[in-house]
């Protein structure tokens, strides 16, 4: 059990630096690097930008709720603010990016193996982690960081639009009380998050689809597991950057 | 044999405890086709997987171009797959690209040409499998007759000095199939090429080999002229190449007595 | 061709507006963030004995309306008070030269801000010029402190 679960980490290890030792080739392929970008960022637009919204919403009516209670309800910018940009802008951003974009890589590079094309690549002399692996993988990462910040700018506006809008709260205290609180290292703490979960989940999207056993099933069974693997480490992930930020 | 361009010689192979090949020897010479043939489950697509290095075998030695393919790393591996096409049961069409950009693909990849002169290789390539007119179109607009001669496009279009086929005449009609065989023939001989073609279908692809292998149970069981194979009396060759039911394969899987298992009596029978 | 055409503008729209994002909330957000050229203005110091949790890019503000944002905070060894550099905006520069600055707080709970509250001057406060009247954070405990040490006293006062 746990031997198989290490050399599960081990593979994975190796996996990457695969990929990784592959990283010059990518100035070779700048299309291909764009189109996986639109693939994993610009297809999971609309959904991010909605998701935002609701959580921004939610945290404004959350946080309205709570922050009445001490009579400081022009602290709802700091709240929002703070919490989508250390926390929930990144996790929630990763977790609908494995379900969106992680599955289709997944289910994408199994179905390629499960109809030889990867072997046929092999076969023509062409490395698929270079060819196949490589641009999704970087596309993933860049992507992840900018579906973030959108996230949290939506997210601060559905906040705002129940907090300003909705419950009265003075817009100009939100703002400025959010100015002077938010410092550049909480906007930091959610850049330097968003770049692990892009790496974690676009590793494990591809990783599994790489990997996948190559018949209908196999490739089902792959793209399950990178909703749960991703979600699994996105969240450890958190915890652990999470300690070493407030430790820092 | 000085001229053979593929050979195997003692090769075991197995995954676990189970044996595919045991003691396997066979060879290809230079400009002939050569049949592999065999029942379903011998493990004809794992033999084509051990002679371009995909999976290793145990023991045994397996040279093409004369050059020990057990012995290579990932480079050397690379280098030799330039010199020979394969092409796959199902096509494996590259299903983001277009026709045109698929038979480009191994082109681009490995050399730089002017987007001119690729052009004219392509469609040279394209229209030699008949299909210059299909070039804007998308695999998945394709029929499995077109999908494969557009795989045999790609797979020739670096001018290979060998090219093996798995089961290129699986899930054809009779009109693609004639196609294909007679496109196999054809590049052979215009080309100049060795052929493997690895096939169940023992009419085509015995009217089109120089040399046939019967393989069965891991081994070579027999090989020669695909005459000498169909005028076999030797009771397993004889049933595979004239397809009948029952023979040395039986028609049965292996199982309990028959009447004891329906009455519910057998050992392994639930009560 | 098209189809490619249109993919790639789609991706440089996604691009450009995760980058606008990202953008904003590195700069817009946090007071303190990076700022790229500063805005016409100039700058003042004032010292204070505490300055409580006071932050560089905290707000400057007379009358309730914002005139420019604490630049820099450091202490002076030389007489243990805080020196705080305001940068004023531009349009502001009609502030008499003995004006007080206090550090005040937005709400019970809120950050802290400096207050300027005008004086009768007819000179104006200018680039390097000193604050001299100001008024430190009040600190809340010891407020308390005080309170209850006045409280306490008064009560062994009495027969």
């Amino acid at each position: 059990m746990i031997d198989s679960a290490l050399s599960r980490i081990g593979r994975v290890g190796l996996f990457l630096v695969r990929v990784l030792s592959n990283i010059p080739a990518i100035f070779e392929q700048p299309r291909a690097v764009v189109h996986q970008i639109y693939n994993s960022g610009g297809r999971s637009l609309i959904i991010i930008m909605l998701c935002g919204l609701f959580v921004g919403m939610v945290l404004g009516l959350q946080g309205y709720d709570l922050l009445q209670r001490f009579g400081s309800e022009d602290a709802l910018g700091i709240a929002a603010a703070l919490g989508l940009l250390k926390e929930l802008g990144p996790v929630v951003t990763a977790l609908l990016f494995a379900g969106r974009a992680g599955t289709a890589l997944t289910s994408e590079i199994g179905l390629m193996r499960a109809t030889d094309q990867l072997t046929a690549m092999e076969m023509m002399a062409v490395d698929p982690v270079r060819q196949v692996v490589l641009p999704r993988f970087i596309g993933g990462i860049i992507a992840l960081p900018l579906l973030v910040a959108i996230f949290n700018i939506v997210g601060l506006f559905g906040a705002q639009l129940i907090g300003v809008q909705l419950m009265g709260v003075d817009a100009g205290a939100f703002w400025s009380q959010t100015q002077q609180a938010v410092e550049l290292d909480d906007v930091a703490e959610g850049i330097v998050k968003s770049l692990a979960f892009g790496l974690v989940c676009s590793l494990v999207a591809v990783y599994e689809g790489y990997h996948a056993e190559p018949t209908a099933a196999g490739v089902g069974l792959a793209t399950t597991r990178t909703v749960v693997v991703s979600s699994v480490l996105t969240l450890l992930v958190d915890y652990m950057l999470t300690a070493a930020f407030l430790g820092a | 044999m000085s001229d053979a361009v593929v050979t195997l010689h003692g090769v075991s192979y197995g995954v676990g405890s189970r044996r595919i090949f045991s003691d396997l020897s066979l060879s290809a010479r230079r400009g002939e086709i050569t049949a592999i043939m065999g029942p379903s489950g011998t493990g004809k697509t794992t033999l084509l997987r051990l002679i371009t290095g995909q999976v290793a075998a145990q023991s045994g030695e397996i040279r093409v171009f004369g050059e020990d393919v057990r012995a290579m790393d990932r480079e050397a591996l690379y280098a030799l797959r330039k010199r020979m096409g394969m092409l796959f049961q199902n096509g494996a069409l590259l299903s983001d690209l277009s026709v045109f950009d698929n038979v480009a693909f191994p082109v681009r990849a490995h050399a730089r040409l002017p987007e001119s002169v690729l052009r004219a290789l392509v469609l040279t390539k394209l229209h030699a499998v008949g299909l210059r007119g299909a070039s804007a179109l998308m695999p998945t607009e394709l029929s499995g007759g077109m999908a494969r001669r557009v795989a045999l496009a790609r797979a020739i279009v670096m001018d290979p000095e060998l090219l093996i086929y798995d089961e290129p005449f699986v899930g054809l009609d009779p009109i693609s199939m004639g196609v294909v065989v007679r496109l196999i023939r054809q590049i052979n001989e215009t080309l100049g090429l060795t052929s493997i073609v690895v096939s169940h279908d023992v009419d085509e692809v015995s009217s089109i080999a120089h040399q046939s292998y019967l393989l069965a149970g891991g081994k070579v069981v027999a090989g020669g002229l695909p005459e000498t194979l169909r005028h076999s009396e030797e009771p397993g060759v004889r049933q595979f190449m004239r397809g009948e039911a029952d023979g040395p394969v039986p028609f049965h899987y292996p199982a309990d007595n028959y009447q004891d298992e329906l009455l519910g009596s057998s050992p392994s029978g639930r009560t | 061709m098209k189809s490619q055409r249109s993919l790639e503008v789609g991706t440089g729209l996604f691009v450009l507006l995760g980058f606008a994002a990202l953008f904003f909330l590195t700069t817009q957000l946090p007071g303190s963030g990076l700022s790229f050229g500063q805005e016409a203005g100039y700058r003042v110091t004032a010292r204070f004995e505490n300055v409580g949790d006071l932050k560089v890019g905290s707000p400057v503000s007379m009358s309730g309306v914002r005139v420019g944002e604490v630049e820099s905070i450091r202490f002076d060894p030389n007489d243990y008070r805080a020196v705080v550099q305001l940068h004023i905006a531009q349009e502001f520069n009609q502030i008499p030269e003995d004006s007080d600055a206090s550090i005040q707080t937005q709400g019970l709970l809120g950050g802290k801000y400096v207050g300027i509250g005008p004086g009768g001057s007819d000179i104006y406060l200018e680039e390097g010029s000193e604050i001299e009247f100001t008024q430190s954070a009040i600190v809340l405990e010891s407020l308390v402190n005080k309170f209850f040490a006045n409280f306490a006293s008064k009560g062994s006062e009495e027969p």
